[in-house]
């Protein structure tokens, strides 16, 4: 059995709903997303073609799994990448810190990475005493701020240019007050060109590795993720351990279906193909490329035929875009790592899905995410399956928290139910008293608020159908 | 952490069932194909959508032309690879005066102050470009660094028309990437761009604010 007060999401979504200048924030924003990508894709058949292609690719990538990273180990070892394995976040972390400290770093600069969020990474470090210093100019905004992403490729989507104008004005040396969008991103260029100047190592994501290469790929319009790993002189990558394909080949077409799904790009500004560290004759580039590859639940994952799926994620963040909840809430109301409907089925994949009982409800299961979806994801039977899960100890999967998502509540609705339907004559007595008496309960009583807290109240008829049926009989023909 | 590694692979082949490998239909990458000739004002469309600067050249005169740009800009110097062949050639026929010609030469521990603070512009060849969606392949090394490309805040590429690509798909195959590639490879189809703030576009962010493509037209 499950507190029932474990709905964190419904109580974060409700104040952001009243947060009008964050709703237009987002609103703005995510119509434009919208948009973009919709005049990505002219013609139906070319982009149905494109995603079940990335589908293919990404379920070949899934079923050769082991075989591909022990490919992807050796490739990288031989072309002088450094593999590391990590199970949990804290390992990770460990890890990260170890290569770190053997080298005398004190500062680092950050290119985009959620898996580095998923392991608060940054907090972790400035417990050591190491700067992880965030370069992309959103995660830069926020971490100045203190803040989380609340979009996984836009994450400062939730701030206007007037907040962070008031912000770069304040924590940015000798800045003076400005609300134009070139002159707080010159601002942000200069303080951060020093920072990769002077890092004593980088770090970034990984987009897509490959297995046969060795290569590991990175997409950008910045040029923050090539300082990252080209200027200091260590690079250390991470990436979950799905993000391996065979070849590059195979890359391309992910590659073209991602930005056109994530910002409406037919491009992004760089793709950078990372092969090694400095090699033979070249003056620049890191002495030293490290690729920690981290499970944190996604073997788990993978284990299920159907939840492996989740795994094909390429991050591009369409669902979110285009989920009527995200719009309205934003990021930040969902308190995970990964916010809209990806979010909703891979958090409570990796945290419990007891814990995180209240992301699986939040959806009106409309089917928006799996339909723009590049790699096909069945996020809404994905979401059912979840609350089944949830609900069910005995389903013979091997799913995080499973039945502990079972509320009291919930349980005693359900007896209630299934006893008064096994008897006929207390069913009678109960459709008559809700018949006669339904309209007259207040939306306030237990079990009907649960429903009524943002529906309305339903109105029974004034007579059942099985008493209408016996008084007025059934009319044939 | 082999332990990890071990017990990693471990739980993921348990969980493995086997089944066929899905079919890979690449139909539509294959319809994505121009005449050559169709490529470079292709090419030149994306490119320019998002604000990269184009100058014609013939085989003969790009190295005039880049000079011509240069003192039209006032450039105080421009970074270039003298080991590389574009950069040889055009150290070759760069008259005295005006713009430097700065070589890339040393390691660039002993040079990261010069080119973060003392460089107007990095000159790089390019090995080709894809037409679909406006983009320039490079491949850095000792001839041409990487941050050639990235740190100067113009960069000046030459791209000549017959080694433009249908797609990046096409490239990777017939340059044959997927066989073997050097420590870094890259696509490059815009200078630097930010939409962070309000989704509004702003260019050099991190990386080169102007970006000057110098099409070398070199088709019969």
């Amino acid at each position: 059995m499950h507190a029932e007060n474990e709905i964190h999401f419904r109580d974060a979504a409700a104040k952001a709903l009243l947060d009008p200048q964050l709703r237009a924030n987002f609103r703005r924003a995510m119509d434009g997303l919208i948009a973009k990508r919709r005049a990505q894709f002219p013609d139906p058949r070319d982009l149905q073609d494109l995603r079940d292609l990335s589908t293919a690719i990404r379920s070949r990538s899934l079923l050769c799994l082991p075989e591909l990273l022990e490919q992807l180990e050796a490739s990288c070892a031989k072309n002088g990448i450094k593999v590391h394995w990590a199970e949990t976040c804290e390992q990770a972390n460990e890890l990260i810190l170890g290569l770190l400290q053997a080298r005398g770093a004190k500062t680092m600069v950050k290119g985009k990475s959620m898996v580095s969020e998923e392991m608060h990474l940054n907090a972790f470090l400035e417990k050591h005493g190491i700067e992880a210093l965030e370069s992309d100019l959103g995660e830069y905004i926020i971490q100045q701020d203190g803040e989380t992403p609340s979009h996984i490729i836009m994450p400062a989507i939730h701030k206007n240019k007037d907040q962070i104008a008031r912000q770069f004005a304040q924590k940015i040396k000798d800045a003076k007050y400005t609300e134009d969008v070139d002159e707080l991103t010159a601002m942000a260029r200069k303080v951060l060109r020093e920072k990769f100047l002077n890092a004593d190592a980088g770090l970034s994501g990984v987009n897509f590795a490959v297995a046969e290469t060795g290569t590991l790929c990175l997409v950008e319009n910045e040029g923050n993720g090539r300082m990252s790993t080209h200027v200091p002189p260590i690079h250390i990558a991470v990436m979950g351990l799905e993000k391996v394909v065979a070849r590059l080949e195979d890359v391309a077409p992910l590659y073209a279906i991602l930005t056109r799904s994530a910002t409406g790009q037919p491009v992004s500004t760089y793709f950078n193909l990372i092969t090694g560290p400095r090699g033979e004759g070249e003056k620049d580039g890191p002495q030293e490329v490290h690729l920690v590859i981290l499970d944190n639940g996604r073997s788990r994952i993978y284990a299920d035929p159907q939840l492996r799926a989740t795994l094909r994620c390429i991050r591009c963040g369409a669902c979110m875009n285009h989920c009527p909840v995200y719009t309205r809430v934003g990021g930040h109301a969902y308190e995970a790592i990964y916010p809209g409907p990806i979010g909703k089925i891979l958090t409570p994949q990796m945290e419990g899905v007891g814990v995180r009982h209240d992301l699986i409800h939040g959806s009106s299961l409309c089917g928006a995410c799996g339909e723009v979806c590049p790699v096909e994801i069945p996020i809404p039977e994905i979401l059912v399956r979840l609350r089944r899960e949830a609900t069910h100890e005995d389903m013979g999967s091997n799913v995080a928290g499973k039945g502990t998502g079972r509320t009291a509540t919930e349980d005693w609705a359900w007896r209630l139910w299934a006893g008064v339907s096994k008897r006929p004559g207390l069913y009678r007595i109960a459709t008559w008293f809700a018949t006669r008496f339904g309209k007259a309960l207040p939306a306030s009583a237990p079990l009907i608020k649960n429903w009524t807290q943002s529906r309305t109240k339903p109105v029974p008829a004034r007579r059942s159908l099985s008493e209408r049926m016996r008084t007025e009989g059934v009319p044939h023909e | 952490m082999s332990d990890a590694r071990n017990a990693i692979l471990g739980r993921l082949r348990a969980s493995g069932e086997s089944g066929d490998l899905p079919a890979l239909d690449t139909a539509v990458l294959e319809r994505r194909q121009w005449p050559a000739a169709q490529r470079p004002a292709l090419l030149r469309k994306g490119m320019e959508a998002v604000h990269t600067e184009f100058l014609e050249a013939t085989p003969n005169d790009w190295p005039a032309v880049i000079r011509a740009f240069c003192e039209r800009e006032g450039l105080k110097n421009l970074l270039y690879g003298p080991a590389s062949e574009a950069g040889a050639a055009l150290a070759a026929a760069w008259p005295a005066g005006g713009t430097e010609l700065k070589p890339y030469d040393r390691p660039i521990e002993a040079f990261k102050d010069e080119l973060f603070h003392g460089v107007d512009g990095g000159f790089t060849g390019t090995i080709g470009g894809v037409a679909e969606t406006g983009s320039l392949l490079l491949l850095p090394g000792p001839a041409e660094p990487r941050l050639m490309s990235l740190v100067p805040p113009i960069h000046i590429a030459l791209l000549r028309a017959s080694t433009i690509h249908d797609t990046f798909w096409s490239a990777v195959k017939t340059l044959g990437w997927g066989r073997a590639l050097p420590p870094n490879a890259l696509m490059i189809s815009g200078p630097s761009k930010t939409a962070d703030i309000e989704q509004t576009l702003a260019y050099g962010v991190h990386g080169p604010k102007r970006l000057i493509v110098v099409l070398v037209n070199d088709l019969a």
